[in-house]
């Protein structure tokens, strides 16, 4: 059995691209050692491994979930509330995956043999009801999770920011959070890569014949019910591990950076303009939508300024760099529209000839 | 064949009374566990209150799965544009709110629901044409469509409004309460479930005695059939969903008042609520959607008063325990 999945990007110029951002990501504590680039590096590393877990259940079983946020939240809490309350030790650390990970398998094989039977549509609006009320318990009990507030905790030793490892000649500081750092990127490649090998699995082909015609599937002989609530689990531990990193990274879990509905919104709106069913449109969808997270608005902020200037009524609010989410949403219905397979989708295709 | 000819009429539908019962066995189950005879009223008259507001909300998104097999997932964002439209004549018309005369208060107050449901009508026309027609028949690309849908409407009102809270005050007259002996009945509540009974038996008629409720019931049941037979049945589906998103626009007014607070985040939050009414009612039925809504509210009400920690989970709870019992929700109306 092979190790690599055998599926390369079949484009060159989206070859060139994903060559890019990888490159880019893995020089930033390099050349950009500031706060604000490793914050959006690691935020694209991790939301491309949330997000290709997600395309995991959207594009190759054609099921929406609205629970992907839970599991992610599972992986957050489970670290903030082990480092927490057993002191910064690489032990608490290991109990937190331990509790974790398993934890999220178990929500998930529950969810999806609960209502994975049906159709998309209920699967959908259980998940919705499901991950709403999870929402609601990790912020009213308060004992364990701290509440709306959330906990904070330090990080062992080693990952710390003050921690510095070497210094090299150059004024490169290889220090606790550039670790910490490299050990995000490094999760989050291995796990895309795994997903782009389950994906070209037989089980991954099983999973898109269940997408393309589930009856037919059936009646081929394979039990789809088992297929899907595989497929479920294993998104979910990869959410749960991509949370896991998450709190790491930000040393400190709360509803806000790992439960909301917001950031589900967030990882629908990636994964529909990175490209479905692809994996590679993880990547790409994580970048573009951190990027115009954090660099959009400054430029959506001027729009602004300048609308109001020139006396325009509602332009001004509309353009506001809050509002920059109305964009990115227009964009989604669009992209959903116009070209369903996203930037790789387009990609893939610009370089072949119509048929 | 012979003996339906023979006997001249269709064979009628049976009887299936035990979920209407239910809510009735659940508020009478609950009176010796609340104990004091004026808390139970409160808490029921509450529920019933809290559930017609939801019914409100909840009966288009129904309606519109059962017919076109289309699940709305933006159904929110015609709660929240309902609020905020009410807000731009309540807000601006303050002081005959403020004035202490029920008419006064209602004569501001319809203008005020008449316009959100408007607007919100006009918004589902608008949803239907440009988000749903596209993508008829494909599920996964509906619920993308209308969750997009759902993002512009909350980030739009956020711009056209600002990201505060706008509160609401309920008019002067429809504060307090009535107080019967040691029992408390808010008066507002007591409108709510006025206005939904009438919103129930309104929709109830339209279905049941009009040749246009025969063609939405009919083709809840079989839509090709209903084409063949030569009704545009697209047409048909289009009033249905701008009612439907009215309907909405007109529960989130009485859901703002009812808070006493505007804010674009509702529609996301009573979404949820919302599909747990239409799940476990049976997509489809506006029967099931009451019942369903009476038992949400119970379950929140009573729940929250006996074990107010399990107030957090029980509709997740009442879900699964009516799935359990019957698996495609209260009453099963579509095929699908």
């Amino acid at each position: 059995m092979m190790i690599l999945s055998g599926d390369p990007p079949r484009s060159r110029l989206l070859s060139i691209v994903l060559v890019v951002i990888i490159a880019a990501l893995a020089v930033t504590p390099l050349i950009f050692p500031g706060a604000k680039a490793m914050n959006v590096a690691t935020k694209i590393c991790i939301f491309a491994a949330l997000v290709a877990s997600y395309d995991l259940l959207l594009g190759y079983t054609g099921s929406v979930s609205f629970a992907h946020t839970m599991f992610y939240g599972i992986g957050s809490y489970s670290i903030a509330i082990a480092l927490y309350s057993m002191g910064p030790s690489w032990a608490a650390v290991a109990s937190g995956v331990v509790i974790g990970l398993p934890l999220a398998m178990i929500l998930a094989l529950g969810i999806g043999l609960f209502s994975l039977r049906v159709e998309a549509i209920f699967f959908a609006m259980i998940t919705l009801a499901v991950a709403s009320a999870f929402l609601v318990l990790a912020s009213q009990l308060s004992w364990l999770t701290g509440g709306e507030d959330g906990r904070s905790f330090q990080l062992p030793e080693l990952l710390r920011p003050g921690t510095v490892i070497s210094k090299s000649a150059l004024g490169f500081e290889l220090n606790g959070r550039v670790l910490t750092y490299y050990l995000i990127f490094a999760g989050s490649a291995a796990m895309i890569l795994a997903l782009l090998r389950v994906v070209n699995s037989p089980f991954g082909r099983v999973l898109q014949a269940i997408r393309e015609n589930r009856f037919r599937a059936e009646a081929l002989g394979f039990r789809t019910v088992f297929h899907l609530t595989y497929a479920n689990c294993i998104a979910a531990l990869v959410a749960a591990s991509a949370g896991m990193l998450n709190a790491l990274w930000l040393r400190y879990a709360g509803p806000d950076t790992s439960l909301s509905f917001a950031i589900m919104l967030d990882i629908l709106l990636m994964v529909v303009i990175g490209g479905m069913g692809t994996i590679y449109g993880a990547i790409i969808g994580a970048a573009i939508f951190t990027l115009a997270q954090n660099y959009l608005q400054a430029l959506m902020g001027a729009a602004s300024n300048a609308a109001a200037d020139a006396g325009l009524p509602l332009l001004p609010g509309l353009l506001h760099p809050d509002r920059w989410l109305l964009w990115l949403g227009l964009l989604f219905i669009a992209s959903v529209y116009f070209f369903p397979t996203g930037v790789v989708g387009r990609l893939r295709n610009a370089g072949r000839k119509p048929s | 064949m012979t003996d339906l000819a023979a006997s001249g009429a269709l064979p009628k539908p049976k009887g299936d009374l035990l979920p209407v019962l239910l809510p009735v066995i659940v508020a009478l189950a609950m009176a010796p566990l609340v104990g004091s005879a004026s808390s139970w009223v409160t808490l029921t008259v509450a529920s019933l209150a809290m559930g017609m507001m939801i019914f409100i909300m909840a009966s288009g998104l129904t309606l519109v799965f059962g017919l076109m097999d289309v699940l709305n997932f933006g159904h929110g964002a015609f709660i929240a544009v309902g609020a905020y439209v009410a807000t731009l004549v309540l807000l601006p018309l303050a002081p005959y709110v403020q004035a202490d005369s029920l008419l006064t208060n209602l004569a501001v107050l319809a203008p005020a629901a008449v316009l959100s449901v408007a607007v919100s009508g006009a918004l589902g026309l608008v949803v239907e044409r440009v988000l749903i027609l596209p993508v008829y028949g494909q599920h996964l690309k509906q619920i993308l469509m209308t969750t997009g849908g759902l993002i512009v409407a909350e980030q739009a009102l956020y711009g056209l409004w600002g990201p505060q809270i706008i509160p609401l005050p309920l008019p002067t007259s429809l504060r307090g309460s009535f107080i019967l002996g040691d029992v408390a009945i808010a008066k507002y509540r007591l409108l709510a479930m006025l206005v939904g009974l009438v919103v129930f038996a309104g929709i109830q008629l339209v279905l049941n005695r009009t040749k246009i409720g025969l063609l939405i019931r009919a083709g809840v049941e079989n839509r090709e059939m209903v084409e063949a037979l030569g009704y545009r049945i697209r047409r048909l589906f289009l009033g249905v969903f701008m009612v439907g998103s009215g309907l909405a626009g007109l529960g989130g007014v009485m859901w703002a008042l009812y808070r006493e607070q505007v804010h674009a985040s509702m529609g996301n939050d009573l979404t949820v609520l919302v599909f747990i009414v239409v799940i476990i009612g049976g997509l489809g039925s506006i029967g099931g959607c009451f019942i369903g809504a009476l038992l949400v509210a119970m379950v929140a009400n009573y729940g929250g008063f006996l074990v107010p920690k399990l107030a957090l989970v029980s509709n997740i709870l009442l879900m699964v325990a009516i799935l359990m019992w019957r698996p495609r929700g209260l009453y099963a109306v579509t095929s699908r």
